[in-house]
């Protein structure tokens, strides 16, 4: 649905409503960087307003707080319908550093769905553009989660077993520096 | 004169040429001194936990799943990628890798987890469970951190009488 959704949404333009509920102002640096002339969001259609009732997509910095928690709320809401959420920061994405303490909630899915993750602290320019491409298909994610197993115990066992006698002497046969 | 300054400003911004970088299309390099994503390598690690003890954002979880099978899991949701793991990191399992391109559509996708083989002891397995609530809070020995609710677990009596008091506070919005 949520592919559907942005082939549906992405034949126009983006226009980007910027809420900060709580975070140090590093992700909003970064976010007004990509809006820069260098970085250039605008080939891709991103604009950015200042009223959630224009906007498509909602850029949260920040984890979600205790005190703005209802402000976020009602941001949301007030966007119109087809919409995405992403979250740019650790804070947003995790609670950020201080995810535990009195007036932190967690991170902002906690309060509103959220379509897509940018962590990072702040994470680069080149990170959240990299975000919207992937929100518009341009390029596919990179990330996949990641299992690995030790086969082998890295540090050499002693095996009793592997003692060998030689004449006088009893060596360890898988002698290794331990 | 308003033309005329319009026009030198147009001349300016024409001798200035394009500054944009073709960056999502093309590749962009990073300073070499740049942190990206933790990359844990599972031959170097030994499992003694220094990452899960110094994590300042308690991503990296520890569960012992019997005496020698011991789960090393990073989330990385809310890891700012400070390089503090790979710098307490004893065998250097931890480098911190130039990849900041991790948006994805679910948060799960930056996760890592480790099955790791512990170490023995050939006599009496692992027998150093600390022996007072004090001494367990620096963290050697067993450890079973929440995996199913991505919780790192302090081994205190105060978490195990009840839930710790962020996530199960319900505040009203409305």
């Amino acid at each position: 649905m949520l592919a559907r959704l942005c082939q549906k949404m992405c034949k126009r333009s983006l226009w980007v409503y910027h809420a900060n509920s709580g975070g140090c102002n590093g992700c909003d640096i970064e976010v007004l960087n990509v809006l820069t002339p260098y970085y250039d969001a605008e080939r891709f259609g991103i604009k950015l307003v200042g009223s959630p009732r224009h906007a498509d997509v909602m850029l949260c910095q920040g984890p979600a707080m205790r005190s703005t928690a209802k402000a976020l709320q009602r941001a949301y809401a007030a966007i119109p319908a087809p919409k995405l959420v992403f979250a740019i920061g650790s804070c947003a994405c995790g609670g950020g550093l201080w995810f535990d303490t009195y007036n932190v909630m967690g991170p902002v899915e906690k309060l509103i769905p959220v379509d897509f993750y940018v962590p990072g602290c702040p994470p680069r320019p080149e990170a959240i553009l990299y975000g919207v491409a992937v929100a518009l298909g341009l390029v596919d994610k990179k990330t996949a989660p990641v299992k690995l197993k030790q086969l082998e115990l890295p540090i050499p066992r002693y095996h009793p077993e592997q003692l060998r006698g030689e004449g006088e002497l009893v060596v360890y046969q898988r002698a290794q520096k331990v | 004169m308003t033309l005329m300054s319009k026009l030198r400003e147009a001349l300016l911004g024409l001798r200035a040429g394009r500054v944009t970088l073709p960056y999502p299309l093309a590749a962009r390099p990073v300073p070499a001194r740049f942190r990206g994503r933790p990359i844990f390598d599972p031959v170097k690690c030994t499992g003694c936990g220094g990452c899960a003890n110094n994590c300042p954002a308690r991503e990296i979880l520890l569960f012992d799943l019997c005496q020698e099978i011991r789960i090393l899991h990073y989330l990385g949701r809310r890891c700012t990628y400070c390089g503090r793991c790979a710098d307490v990191c004893p065998e250097k399992a931890i480098t911190m890798s130039h990849e900041f391109e991790n948006a994805t559509n679910s948060i799960g996708d930056i996760q890592q987890r480790l099955e790791l083989f512990m170490s023995t002891c050939q006599r009496c397995g692992r027998c150093f469970k600390e022996p007072t609530p004090l001494e367990q809070l620096k963290l050697k020995g067993y450890r079973d951190d929440d995996l199913q609710n991505e919780l790192w677990v302090f081994r205190s009596q105060a978490y195990r009488e009840k839930e710790p008091a962020v996530r199960d506070v319900e505040i009203e919005l409305d």
